[in-house]
């Protein structure tokens, strides 16, 4: 599809926008988009990079890795994690780990799963003793945070662990 | 690839799989389209999708159907596709039908990623996508509003696939995602909505700006970066970290019904206020749709949302909300050209899909009469 103002590269922005309670959606390129000031973080398709780009200013929140050093296990960058909003491997998580608290904080509002356990292919009561041992860690963790909502999740989890091993 | 019942015939399997969500059969079906729930899950020992080499996406895709065949969730009807396989229009069908995404099947003029593959399980519209962003994307898709179901499936499906596989998870983060949009429960759950009667009445920007400041999101029929068409608005949870899957659901579920309430208020309102002009716009749609000649997809979407909203406000008797469901989906291009059998360019498009509805409409009409002249080469089987 063309831009619809210039008419010679690729749109890449659709924006749907609602103004006086009409709505119209309108197909840009990059730089049509640009020149009409229209925010490419709303907009663009790839919006975590996007909003990378627009937290750049607060470079510390990027994940930089262990001394600056891409993923050991992948050879992902912080510049591929800045240009592409995706991490390369598993592994990245642990690498960039700090860094990435404070953008998962921002983005999520938090950095503690409290969802699904995953005890890990063909489980055993050894796997569960490990488990149990990491979310007391997490509750005491959760507490020193003063984050109550997740202290009283791990809770819940803890019980229900301790419940299935009886 | 797996299966295969003779004939060398792909493509009628293609063409029977993935539908079952549009039979109008859930809660709230006349709003509520469809409920999707999708996890995010990862392999442990592999890179992420999008740096990982030809040898590891396929050695992903085995590990995956190995896993598959040890639940038992390829028996009785499961299939595993992969993309590679298949004809390209079959691609694109199963995208249409909401079944694959983009990414899994790749340009239309292209090959697909190697290894992308999906599997479609025996155990109801439950199934995987197979090496997308995320090595696993499990899925389920119903019709109506159906998150408990929808959720309960894609969960036991997770539960069994991961004593089956090592998945990437992390003490704090969570199951692990490529994008950290998804990282933590690697849940998203959505549900598409027919909202006429909020946005005729001009208060869908304020429910819009609402959703958003609960943590919810919405997107055009497509998903992301999509347009608005037909009045169909897909919401979904923002966030996968710091909740469990079940307060996300419940979150959805709790607004949605409000949005639905909405909406059903906003109808009877327009049907209070403005019930001739209502009507009139009603019948317009339906007359343009079972006489048209030429009709664009987004042209047809429209005209079916006046269809629908007048058959929910009993202004229309006929047809079934099943059959508009139906229409939706098969009136788009890559259903157009597995029915008339050759390419379409978009003008023949154009004629072929308001041949398809004027017929679907016709079957219905209660008069039982088809459109008066005869018809395009389409079908001259039914007159």
């Amino acid at each position: 599809m063309l831009c619809e103002r210039c008419q010679e590269r690729t749109a890449e922005v659709h924006l749907t926008t609602i103004e006086n309670d009409e709505m119209a959606t309108v197909h840009l390129c990059a730089k049509c988009a640009e020149g009409q000031g229209i925010s490419f973080t709303a907009a663009a398709s790839a919006p975590l990079a996007d909003f990378l780009a627009q937290i750049s200013g607060g470079a510390e929140e990027l994940p930089q890795g262990v001394r600056g050093e891409p993923c050991p296990y992948c050879g992902n960058s912080s510049d591929d994690f800045r240009r592409t909003g995706r991490l390369g491997c598993p592994e990245c998580y642990a690498h960039f780990e700090g860094q990435l608290r404070g953008l998962l904080r921002r983005i999520h509002g938090s950095t503690q799963h409290v969802g699904r356990l995953y005890l890990g292919a063909g489980t055993g009561a050894e796997d569960r003793h490990t488990k149990l041992r990491s979310l007391r860690l997490r509750l005491d963790r959760a507490v020193e945070l003063e984050d109550f909502e997740a202290a009283a999740e791990l809770r819940d989890q803890i019980h229900l662990l301790e419940g299935s091993e009886r | 690839m797996t299966g295969g019942n003779g004939a060398g015939s792909t493509p009628t399997r293609v063409e029977d799989r993935g539908t079952s969500w549009l039979d109008a059969s859930g809660s709230d079906h006349e709003i509520v389209l469809s409920t999707r729930v999708r996890l995010a899950r990862n392999l442990q020992g592999y890179v992420f999708s999008v740096r990982a080499g030809a040898e590891d996406r396929l050695g992903i895709l085995d590990r995956v159907r190995g896993a598959l065949a040890a639940t038992g969730r390829l028996e009785e009807g499961g299939v595993l596709w992969e993309m590679a396989d298949l004809e390209p229009v079959d691609r694109r069908l199963l995208h249409e039908r909401h079944i694959v995404s983009r990414e899994l099947i790749g340009p239309d003029d292209g090959t697909p990623p190697v290894g992308a593959a999906l599997a479609i399980t025996s155990s109801g519209p439950c199934g995987l996508m197979i090496n997308e962003e995320d090595h696993l994307r499990l899925q389920s898709l119903r019709n109506g509003m159906e998150l408990e179901a929808a959720w309960g499936e894609v969960s036991a499906l997770d539960e069994a696939l991961g004593r089956e596989l090592p998945f990437a998870f992390h003490h704090e983060f969570g199951f692990l995602t490529c994008c950290p949009t998804n990282v933590g429960t690697g849940l998203r759950a959505s549900v598409l909505l027919h909202l006429p009667g909020l946005v005729l009445t001009k208060e869908i920007s304020k429910v819009l700006q609402g959703i958003s400041q609960v943590g919810l999101t919405y997107r055009g029929l497509y998903g992301e970066g999509s347009d608005i068409v037909g009045n169909f608005f897909q919401i979904s949870n923002q966030t996968t970290l710091g909740k469990s899957e079940s307060d996300l659901v419940d979150h959805l579920r709790e607004i949605v019904g409000q949005v639905v309430e909405y909406e059903k208020r906003a109808r009877a309102v327009l049907l209070r206020e403005a019930p001739n002009v209502l009507e009139d716009k009603v019948w317009r749609a339906y007359g343009i749709l079972r006489h048209a000649r030429s009709l664009s997809f987004d042209e047809t979407m429209n005209l079916l949302s006046g269809v629908r909203l007048g058959l929910t406000l009993k202004l229309l008797r006929t047809p079934r909300v099943r059959t508009l469901n139906e229409i939706m989906i098969f009136a788009q291009s890559a259903h157009l050209e597995r029915r008339a059998g050759r390419t379409l360019d978009e003008g023949d498009a154009d004629v072929y899909r308001a041949s398809l509805v004027r017929e679907r409409l016709a079957a219905e009409s209660g008069d039982g009469s088809s459109p008066g002249e005869p018809r395009p080469d389409a079908d001259k089987s039914t007159r």
